[in-house]
C-alpha cells in the first residue's frame, strides 16, 4: 500500500508541473508535448488501480492518436519555430476563477461520494481490470449506452466530413 | 530465466537481469537484421557482394565499424534547432521499440512479463514512435524534416488502424490478448479437427497474416511506403538533420523495430517458441531458437518486398489503407466471428 502512494504522489506531482507547463509555456508545440506526460501520468495512475486494459487504451487512443492530429494540425498550419504563438490573452482572471470552480465542485463531490472509503488491492478488485471482464461488462451489461456513443461518435464524423466538403 | 539456472534471486535481480538483456536485444537485433538482410541479401540480389573485408568473413565487422564512428562524430545541431526537443525525439523512437519487447515470450517462462493485455500492449507502445517522428521533423527547422515528419504522421495513423484491425482476427481466434496465450493456443489448436501440427494462424488468419504484413512494412516506413524518407525528394525525412549518435539512434530504432514486428508476427501467426510436441523444460531452451528461426523468415519478407517494388504516391499510399486494407480487415474480424461461433 504504501509503495502505491509513494509511486501515486510521484506520478501525480510531475503530472501537476506537466499540466502547468500546458498553459504556461509560449510554444504551442511544447504544449502539446507537455500533454503527452500529462496523459502518459493518466495512464500511469491507472495501472497503479489495477485497470491495465483501459491504461493501455489511454496511451493507444491519446497519445497515439490525439496528440498526435494535435501535433499534426498545428504543424500543418503554424508551426512557429520561435517566439510567441500569440498564446496569451486577457482571460487569464476568469480562466482561474473557473478553474478553482471546477476544483472545488471536484474536491467536494469525491469526498462526499468516496470520502471514507479504503480500496484494498486485493486479487477480487484487480481481476476486475482484466480485458475479459471489461469486455463482458461492455458488451453485456452497458451494451446500449456503449452503441449510443459510438452513434453519437459516427454522427460527429459524418458532420465533420459534411462541414469539409463545401461542394 | 532463473528456474532454469535454479537460483534464487530477489525480483531487484531479476528486473535487473531482465533489463539487461532488453537493452542488449534491441542493438543485437538491429545488427543481426542489418547485416543480413540490408547489407548482404540486398547486395546480392542486384549482383553485387556488399562490403567483403570488414573482420575478414564476409564483412561481418561493417556495421560495428559503423556504429563505433558514428559515436565518435561530433554532435552538431542546427543553429535554429528546437534543442530539448531535437535531443529528446531520437531516444522517444528507441523506446517505443524497446518496450515492445517486453510481452513476446520466447519460451514457456522466458518472457520479460506475460501481460493480460499483450498484444494490445505491444501496438501501443509502438504507436508511441510516431511522437518522436513528430518531434524530430519539428524541431530540425528544416522544410524537408517537416515534410518528412508529416507525411510520416499521415502514413503511421492510417496504417494503425489495418495493423489492430488484422490483430483482432487471431485475438477472436485464441480467445485472449495475451501473447503466450496466443502461442499454447496455436500449439494446442486445430486446423477443423486436424491437430496434427497445432494451428499456427498463418493458415486460418491468412488474410490477418496478409494484412498484418503490409501495414507493419508501412509502419516501418520500409519501400514501397517509404514517403516519408524518400531519398529522392526530402533527402533523408525527419532524419536529415541528425548526426553521430543520435542518428545512430535512429538506425536502430528503425531496424530494432522491424525486428520486433517480426518477433510479433511469428508470435502472432507462426505459432512463436512453439514446435508441434515440444513441451515443458525443452520449450523453454529450444524456445529461443525456434523463435529466432521464425523471427529471420517474417525479416526476409519484409526486406523481399523491401528491395523489390517501387515507391508508392501518397495518394496511393493512403487508397491503399482507407479503401483496401481497411475494410478488408473489417470483412476478415467478421468472418472469423462467424467461423468462431459456428465451430
Amino acid at each position: 500500500m504504501i509503495a502505491q502512494n509513494i509511486a501515486f504522489w510521484i506520478i501525480a506531482v510531475a503530472m501537476g508541473f506537466a499540466a502547468i507547463g500546458v498553459v504556461r509555456t509560449r510554444n504551442i508545440v511544447h504544449a502539446a508535448l507537455y500533454l503527452v506526460v500529462v496523459l502518459a501520468g493518466v495512464a500511469a495512475q491507472y495501472i497503479l488501480l489495477g485497470a491495465e486494459f483501459v491504461a493501455w487504451v489511454q496511451v493507444l487512443i491519446y497519445i497515439g492518436a490525439v496528440v498526435i492530429l494535435f501535433l499534426f494540425g498545428i504543424m500543418l498550419t503554424r508551426a512557429p519555430m520561435e517566439g510567441d504563438s500569440d498564446l496569451d490573452n486577457d482571460q487569464r482572471f476568469p480562466a482561474a476563477v473557473a478553474a478553482l470552480f471546477l476544483l472545488g465542485v471536484l474536491v467536494v463531490l469525491l469526498l462526499d461520494a468516496f470520502g471514507g472509503t479504503k480500496i484494498k488491492l486485493d486479487a477480487a478488485v484487480l481481476a476486475t481490470g482484466k480485458t475479459a471482464v471489461v469486455g463482458d461488462a461492455i458488451f453485456r451489461q452497458y451494451v446500449v449506452p456503449f452503441e449510443v456513443v459510438s452513434m453519437l461518435l459516427l454522427a460527429a464524423l459524418v458532420g465533420a466530413v459534411v462541414i469539409a466538403r463545401r461542394d | 530465466m532463473t528456474h532454469l539456472l535454479a537460483l534464487d534471486v530477489g525480483w531487484g535481480t531479476t528486473l535487473a537481469i531482465k533489463t539487461i538483456i532488453i537493452l542488449a536485444l534491441v542493438p543485437a537485433g538491429a545488427l543481426i537484421l542489418g547485416y543480413t538482410f540490408l547489407l548482404k541479401m540486398m547486395s546480392h540480389m542486384q549482383s553485387r557482394l556488399g562490403p567483403m573485408d570488414p573482420g575478414g568473413f564476409h564483412g561481418w565487422f561493417q556495421l560495428i565499424g559503423d556504429g563505433i564512428k558514428f559515436i565518435q562524430k561530433e554532435d552538431v545541431m542546427p543553429d535554429g534547432a528546437d534543442k530539448r526537443v531535437f535531443a529528446m525525439a531520437p531516444v522517444v523512437i528507441l523506446m517505443s521499440t524497446f518496450l515492445i519487447f517486453v510481452v513476446i515470450p520466447a519460451g514457456p517462462r522466458i518472457v520479460v512479463k506475460n501481460l493480460d493485455v499483450g498484444v494490445f500492449y505491444a501496438l501501443a507502445v509502438s504507436s508511441l514512435s510516431v511522437i518522436g517522428v513528430l518531434m524530430a521533423g519539428w524541431a530540425s527547422s528544416n522544410k524537408f524534416a517537416l515534410l518528412g515528419a508529416l507525411r510520416a504522421a499521415a502514413q503511421l495513423i492510417a496504417y494503425e488502424l489495418p495493423l489492430l484491425l488484422a490483430v483482432v482476427g487471431v485475438v477472436i481466434q485464441a480467445g485472449t490478448m495475451s501473447l503466450q496465450g496466443i502461442v499454447v493456443a496455436q500449439q494446442n489448436g486445430s486446423i477443423f479437427g486436424w491437430s496434427g501440427i497445432g494451428n499456427p494462424y498463418f493458415f486460418t488468419q491468412i488474410i490477418g497474416f496478409a494484412l498484418f504484413m503490409v501495414a507493419a512494412q508501412a509502419e516501418l516506413t520500409q519501400t514501397p511506403f517509404d514517403m516519408p524518407v524518400a531519398e529522392s525528394e526530402l533527402v533523408a525525412g525527419y532524419m536529415v538533420e541528425y548526426t553521430g549518435f543520435r542518428f545512430l539512434f535512429f538506425y536502430i530504432g528503425e531496424v530494432g523495430t522491424a525486428f520486433a514486428f517480426a518477433a510479433l508476427a511469428a508470435t502472432l501467426f507462426l505459432g512463436g517458441w512453439a514446435i508441434p510436441g515440444v513441451h515443458g523444460a525443452v520449450a523453454d531452451l529450444l524456445g529461443p531458437i525456434v523463435l529466432f528461426v521464425k523471427l529471420m523468415f517474417v525479416a526476409f519478407l519484409f526486406f523481399w518486398v523491401r528491395f523489390t517494388y517501387p515507391r508508392l504516391r501518397e495518394d496511393q499510399l493512403q487508397a491503399l489503407a482507407w479503401k483496401v486494407l481497411i475494410p478488408l480487415g473489417l470483412a476478415n474480424i467478421l468472418i472469423t466471428g462467424i467461423f468462431k461461433v459456428a465451430f
